[in-house]
């Protein structure tokens, strides 16, 4: 045991970014632990969860649809209700929609084309937790590799959750079709996040950005501000 | 009991998997004006009567097969 705050990254048959989203939260002060998801609880003193990148059950059914019934998704749902942060990346946001702990739904891509490349981003809101490193107006560069990443929910919910700062990442630019070109949203509490950008992937200058950092580090915080809570 | 669950984009949605088989269609030389593609799920359950079965099927529409925000949901029992 470390002081460092306990953060569970979740591993589904088909993940394939739990361990770089394990050693790019390693990088920025956190004790990652892997959790295979036929697990029913999340290990003890857990500050934080990440769902990672992948293609968890083979996309079977539709994307996130298997995983988001999960042995572990009761535990992460009860986390998630007990105000503990979740943050989901790309195939993870992709199965909190469908546990609908997130609004909305991602969708083929509307060129219905892979797309990977580095992507810009505008920070539109940081009430969330997550966003606390960030001010609103800031561009971050974040790679995104999806093929099924266009965000979509009906219009009244999209306008609802503008006008409550629950879209938190926009697009620069119109990467995959997603309504508003959102990039990523948080719940209602503010206290679960998904997008499909990978802040894993951009944790050094080396990989081309850092700035997947500010994301990372924040759920950090959060980690250590919710374990201190849940333990006071 | 055998039944079947058509799953189709909800009238309105943006198929663009509908749409690259439209072109190809329309690429073939076929008059094709409209495609939407949705999936099929064949299943055998358990009911004692096609009322219970539509029901739970009906079930797993709304929790797993489905999602409500994109998709319509078809239920054809098959009688025996």
């Amino acid at each position: 045991m470390t002081n460092r705050p306990h953060v569970a990254v979740i591993v589904f048959p088909g993940s394939n970014d739990d361990r770089d989203a394990a050693w790019a939260l390693g990088s920025v002060g956190a004790e990652p632990a892997l959790v295979w998801h036929e697990e029913t609880e999340l290990p003890p003193a857990i500050g934080a969860v990440v769902l990672p990148g992948g293609f968890a059950y083979g996309d079977y059914l539709r994307t996130g649809a298997i995983a988001s019934v999960a042995p572990i998704m009761d535990a992460v749902r009860a986390f998630a209700a007990s105000g503990g942060p979740v943050l989901g990346i790309c195939n993870g946001f992709q199965i909190l929609c469908e546990a609908r702990l997130l609004p909305g739904v991602l969708r083929a891509n509307r060129q219905l084309e892979f797309v990977c490349r580095d992507a810009a981003l505008e920070v539109e809101s940081v009430d969330s937790v997550f966003m606390r490193r960030c001010s609103v107006g800031q561009r971050l560069v974040i790679p995104v590799k999806h093929g099924e990443g266009a965000w979509y929910a009906d219009e009244g919910t999209f306008v609802q959750l503008a006008a409550r700062g629950q879209i938190v990442l926009r697009y620069a630019e119109d990467v995959n079709g997603a309504l508003g070109n959102v990039a990523g949203v948080v719940n209602e509490a503010g206290n679960v996040m998904g997008l499909m950008p990978h802040p894993e992937h951009a944790v050094d200058p080396l990989l081309g950005s850092a700035d997947g950092g500010f994301l990372l580090a924040a759920l950090v915080d959060a980690a250590a501000a919710h374990h201190a809570l849940a333990h006071a | 009991m055998k039944a079947t669950v058509l799953i189709r984009p909800k009238a309105g949605i943006l198929d663009p998997q509908g749409d690259a088989v439209r072109h190809s269609l329309q690429k073939l030389g076929f008059d094709v004006h409209a495609t939407r593609v949705g999936r099929v799920v064949d299943l055998d359950v358990e009911a004692d009567d096609t009322g219970g079965a539509r029901a739970e099927i009906q079930r797993m529409c709304e929790e797993l097969l489905a999602n409500p925000l994109i998709e319509s949901f078809e239920i054809r029992i098959e009688e025996s």
